[in-house]
């Protein structure tokens, strides 16, 4: 006669360390395997959209900052390329330069954030590789902080440009900055991504097939750790990503350790076009002369999409001649990515469920908006 | 090479082609499509091979007071462009139309936003319940008349 157990029915979170904000997923499990999963959101619900429809144009920036709060720099970027696409405006060059700048300084920070919570949920000893992310990406909020005095939300963008230009002493910083931090990447790397035992955690875990990808909306490192050179900066080049050159790199089996390393690749990358930004950058304006109350016309309409940190985010606004979006909707690459959960995870063991959520590196002010 | 945005024609013409009543009319940079029809017309859009819109990147509804407006974001992923897809709905009882989930799972959460939200109902969603606010909620905030 087979061994076998009663079902059971866990709630994982919302309180929860591991599950990177306010999610909860009601996982049922047979013995240590999971057989059923449902992802559960709405805990972190602000209303963004309906709050957009209340504030004018400029005003909205703030709001984006909350929403992937780890990556505020690329939300300020996709809402004001909708907001320029909708007016029909292009930024000054030196904007355009200062913007990838600092939305590539962000994709590293949010990168480190993703993978250092991932090895963290993996159960590296202490928290040291955590430590080691947080510590590099210190060093990028001190230098937004010079940019516009707030680490987090930073509302440095503004439809038609960048809030302010870059300070004196704000080059010398990333200067210091490019000098220290490859050598804190390669101690990073050579820590985890050749380590056995993250190798036997990881390798061949979840794998994601790159037809349920695909059909699930998945985007981002997740949609190119399955196998498919996708990218948005590459596809429909924003800002200044035509004048920089970089490469996007692909996994094979759509496996965490896929996840993990092409974003460990993506940080090499977006160091490059950081260098070659403050190589190519040259004096200039950097915000559009706009009325301080922006109006676009009346039934025009504009999707802005960039490729994120975590994939494809976009802003759908729709105007009606008045001095706010009439309708702002975001396309949230965090909640799309969370599709594939149950893919992911049915199948595999209580274990590698919180490392196989970590791997897709959601977060939750994005999720619930 | 840059992604390319299909023109409303371009997309009406090859889909009026294979479904003679799905499409309504088309704009320069949309087309619109029958709601009832809508489910069909997307598993055509995806299965076509010239035209092949295998990712669902948004999906959206507006609320215009007197009709709601559903909006599709389509990218091709293997031949580089992208299109808008428009269905409109009158009423405000209960609107609804056939759900896309069997076409591209990735309309899953999406639709029970805009259930959630809008109060626009999805014909054929598996597990069409309120994602972002409670069950037993009142009202869909995101429509223009709830304050």
């Amino acid at each position: 006669m087979p061994f076998r157990t009663e079902p059971m029915t866990v709630n994982i979170g919302p309180q929860h360390p591991s599950t990177h904000g306010v999610f909860r997923l009601r996982v049922t499990f047979d013995g240590e395997v999971i057989t059923e999963v449902e992802p559960v959101f709405g805990y972190l619900h602000r209303g963004t959209e309906k709050l957009a429809e209340e504030r004018n144009y400029v005003q909205v920036v703030t709001l984006t900052d909350r929403l992937d709060y780890v990556s505020s720099m690329t939300n300020n970027q996709a809402y004001c390329i909708a907001v320029e696409k909708l007016l029909g405006v292009t930024p000054p060059l030196r904007a355009k330069y200062l913007r990838t700048l600092v939305a590539e300084l962000q994709r590293i920070a949010s990168h480190l954030i993703g993978v250092g919570f991932f090895l963290q949920e993996l159960g590296t000893f202490g928290g040291t590789p955590l430590m080691y992310c947080f510590r590099s990406r210190e060093r990028i909020l001190d230098l937004f902080e010079m940019l516009c005095g707030a680490r987090i939300t930073v509302s440095y963008l503004r439809p038609g440009g960048v809030f302010s230009d870059a300070p004196a002493d704000f080059w010398p910083a990333l200067d210091a900055f490019m000098q220290v931090f490859p050598g804190e990447l390669a101690e990073l790397e050579q820590l985890v991504l050749e380590n056995e035992i993250l190798m036997v955690r990881t390798r061949g875990v979840s794998p994601l097939p790159l037809d349920v990808a695909v059909n699930c909306s998945v985007s981002g490192p997740v949609l190119r750790a399955s196998g498919l050179a996708w990218d948005w900066r590459k596809e429909d080049p924003y800002d200044a990503y035509d004048q920089v050159r970089f490469e996007v790199p692909v996994g094979t089996n759509g496996d965490n350790y896929d996840r993990l390393w092409v974003r460990m690749q993506e940080v090499h990358q977006s160091l490059s076009i950081v260098r070659q930004c403050v190589a190519q950058i040259e004096p200039g304006p950097v915000r559009l002369d706009l009325p301080l109350v922006l109006r676009a016309e009346a039934g025009v309409e504009a999707y802005g999409r960039i490729e994120s940190p975590r994939g494809e985010l976009g802003f759908y606004l729709v105007s009606d001649g008045g001095i706010s979006p009439y309708r702002c909707k975001i396309r949230s690459p965090s909640l799309l990515n969370l599709t594939v959960t149950e893919h992911l995870l049915v199948g595999w063991k209580l274990a590698d469920m919180i490392v196989s959520l970590g791997s897709v590196d959601i977060n939750m002010g994005e999720v619930d908006r | 090479m840059a992604v390319r945005a299909l023109t409303g024609q371009e997309v009406a013409q090859r889909l009026e082609a294979a479904l003679p009543d799905a499409v309504e009319r088309w704009e320069p940079e949309v087309v619109w499509v029958h709601p009832g029809q809508i489910s069909t017309a997307c598993r055509f859009l995806r299965d076509d091979p010239e035209l092949d819109f295998r990712f669902l990147s948004s999906l959206s509804a507006v609320d215009f007071i007197g009709h709601f407006d559903l909006v599709y974001h389509l990218t091709s992923l293997g031949r580089r462009h992208t299109a808008v897809v428009k269905a409109r709905l009158y009423g405000r009882d209960t609107p609804s139309l056939p759900s896309v989930y069997p076409v591209w799972q990735g309309a899953d959460f999406q639709e029970r936003e805009v259930w959630d939200l809008m109060g626009v109902r999805f014909e054929g969603h598996p597990n069409l319940k309120r994602i972002m606010l409670w069950e037993g909620f009142e009202g869909h905030p995101l429509r223009k008349d709830f304050l």
